[in-house]
């Protein structure tokens, strides 16, 4: 089997031997979801969002919470944390390159947030009535985007920060702007025109949109997709080209 | 032809020579060992032969290869064993083991070596509970998984206990037996004359001495020293006057005589014809020790 599969093998199996981070990462979003569905103005149709109820809005948010927990904490921190113990520079003296390091660590991340992902779903059609995406595949590409992009983001943070610490600090630093312009607190709909272009061009805000587009049956805005694909190919980029073994 | 070929290594930190023209060569099968005092530049040493470090000046190559331009194909035929390397600490023995495995295109049978090295009840258990003699184990089981040609050993019984460290200097010659060249970076001089066919000794970034441990022995030409206690009373002035003695002491009950050539038969005649018994005799020889103290003017621990 190739070291791509068996080390990302390993880095899920680890990955899931830790119980908070397991929970920060995985559980945190649908236990969030819930308290969110438990809200009754939640649930009720809301005439603002022409008649669409808000936890059909909320459902892609707390999808990319989910992400960008995961990338900001989980992955710079463990990231950080194997250079900090020496566990990267037992790797050098392997033939396991930095790409295939950091390959195992976007597969691992990719298939949890996926798992997460249908997670979500579940609990969103079951227990609050919240429909399926109705353009399935759109959704997928864009969860796929989303996740990309913030794990680079995630990466690049492992690789400039100096240690595990650093790297927790950068990333809870970026955490709530990201979050501010998913529309967390302020939904986009009703941001002014300034800080709806911000929010088209970060990572989460574009990403929010297209969830919020593909939940409701259409192709997302390309202006949205470039921009995910942008933080991706430069975060990305960035972090293999900073990236230090020790 | 030597399988590692170091000439004129030089590094420096900071504008500080760690490395001053360090220049070895290790033949294949060779248990070659780097020794010593700490801070001499061993570690440096190596770490430029691992590719780890690029070297300032001097060339490196390791089966040919260049460690700094074949960075790629080095780890196929040179494995190593870091002196600080961890592995995750949730890892399990046997995880780490196929997983290391998988990294390389012709991987040892890990389940083999892990019976060689005495691991097969840990498979099991996480790298974080494992004990330092386990951890240092595994750690020389993933340096060899790659069916290296050459290892390298860096302080590898530094913290095991004494049956521990004979334990892996065991497992070392069974390695070299199964064909690896091994270079071993110690400070234990125990160790080195134990294990190693040859040894640079290197002291702050230089070359000292190259040779096998009882020739690094032998180019200390100082006094012989023999103890004992007389089984009745001797007249010191009767040895003192031997041409091979050169000073007689007495320590409480006991003698000691130092001195050149064939010293204890000179000894030894004289109190056999005075019919007296040379009791709790010792014969105290120069050790690497004293050829490393000679050569560097230090000891290793200093």
């Amino acid at each position: 089997m190739s070291p791509l599969f068996r080390l990302t093998v390993a880095e899920t199996r680890l990955f899931l031997r830790e119980p908070v981070v397991v929970f920060f990462a995985l559980a945190f979003a649908p236990i969030l979801l819930a308290v969110l569905g438990l809200i009754p103005s939640m649930r009720a149709a809301n005439p603002e969002l022409g008649g669409v109820r808000p936890i059909v809005f909320y459902l892609p948010i707390v999808v990319a919470m989910g992400i960008a927990l995961f990338a900001l904490s989980g992955l710079t921190q463990l990231l950080a944390g194997y250079r900090e113990k020496g566990v990267l520079r037992r790797l050098r003296t392997t033939p396991v390159g930095p790409r295939v390091l950091l390959g195992a660590q976007l597969l691992m991340a990719t298939a949890l947030s996926l798992a997460t992902l249908l997670v979500l779903l579940v609990v969103g059609r079951l227990a609050f009535d919240v429909h399926l995406p109705r353009l399935l595949p759109a959704f997928l590409l864009c969860h796929l985007l989303v996740a990309a992009s913030m794990f680079a983001l995630g990466l690049l943070v492992a690789a400039l920060a100096p240690n595990g610490r650093s790297a927790a600090a950068v990333g809870s630093l970026l955490f709530f702007p990201l979050m501010f312009f998913a529309g967390l607190w302020l939904p986009r709909a009703r941001m002014n025109g300034v800080l709806l272009t911000i929010s088209d061009l970060t990572p989460l805000g574009a990403g929010v949109q297209s969830l919020q587009d593909a939940t409701a049956g259409h192709w997302p805005h390309p202006i949205h997709l470039l921009a995910l694909l942008a933080w991706t190919t430069v975060a990305g980029g960035l972090a293999a080209r900073y990236f230090r073994w020790e | 032809m030597a399988i590692i070929e170091v000439e004129n290594l030089v590094k420096r930190y900071a504008g500080r020579a760690v490395l001053n023209g360090v220049s070895f060569a290790v033949e294949p099968g060779e248990i070659f060992g780097i020794l010593g005092p700490n801070g001499a530049g061993k570690t440096t040493t190596v770490e430029c032969v691992e590719g780890l470090r690029a070297p300032d000046g001097g060339t490196v190559r390791v089966c040919g290869l260049d460690p700094q331009h074949d960075g790629g194909q080095l780890p196929q035929v040179l494995g190593v064993q870091l002196q600080q390397s961890e592995l995750p600490d949730k890892l399990t023995v046997r995880e780490a083991l196929e997983l290391y495995s998988s990294f390389y295109r012709r991987p040892a049978d890990w389940r083999e070596l892990a019976e060689i090295l005495r691991l097969t009840d840990r498979f099991g258990t996480q790298f974080r509970r494992l004990s330092g003699g386990q951890k240092q184990r595994l750690s020389i089981a993933l340096a060899l998984l790659g069916t290296p040609r050459v290892a390298v050993l860096d302080e590898l019984t530094t913290g095991l206990d004494p049956q521990a460290r004979r334990d892996v200097w065991g497992l070392i010659e069974r390695i070299r037996d199964r064909g690896v060249t091994i270079l071993l970076v110690t400070h234990f001089m125990e160790e080195a004359e134990r294990l190693c066919d040859r040894l640079a000794v290197i002291d702050t970034g230089r070359v000292v001495a190259i040779d096998t441990p009882d020739g690094l022995v032998s180019r200390i030409r100082s006094a012989q020293r023999i103890r004992f206690r007389p089984s009745a009373p001797l007249d010191v002035a009767e040895l003192a006057a031997l041409p091979e003695v050169e000073s007689v002491e007495r320590v409480g009950e006991q003698l000691v005589v130092t001195g050149d050539g064939e010293l204890l038969l000179a000894v030894t005649t004289v109190l056999t014809a005075r019919r007296i018994a040379a009791l709790d005799l010792r014969v105290e020889q120069h050790s690497l020790e004293d050829a490393f103290v000679a050569l560097t003017g230090r000891t290793a621990e200093s």
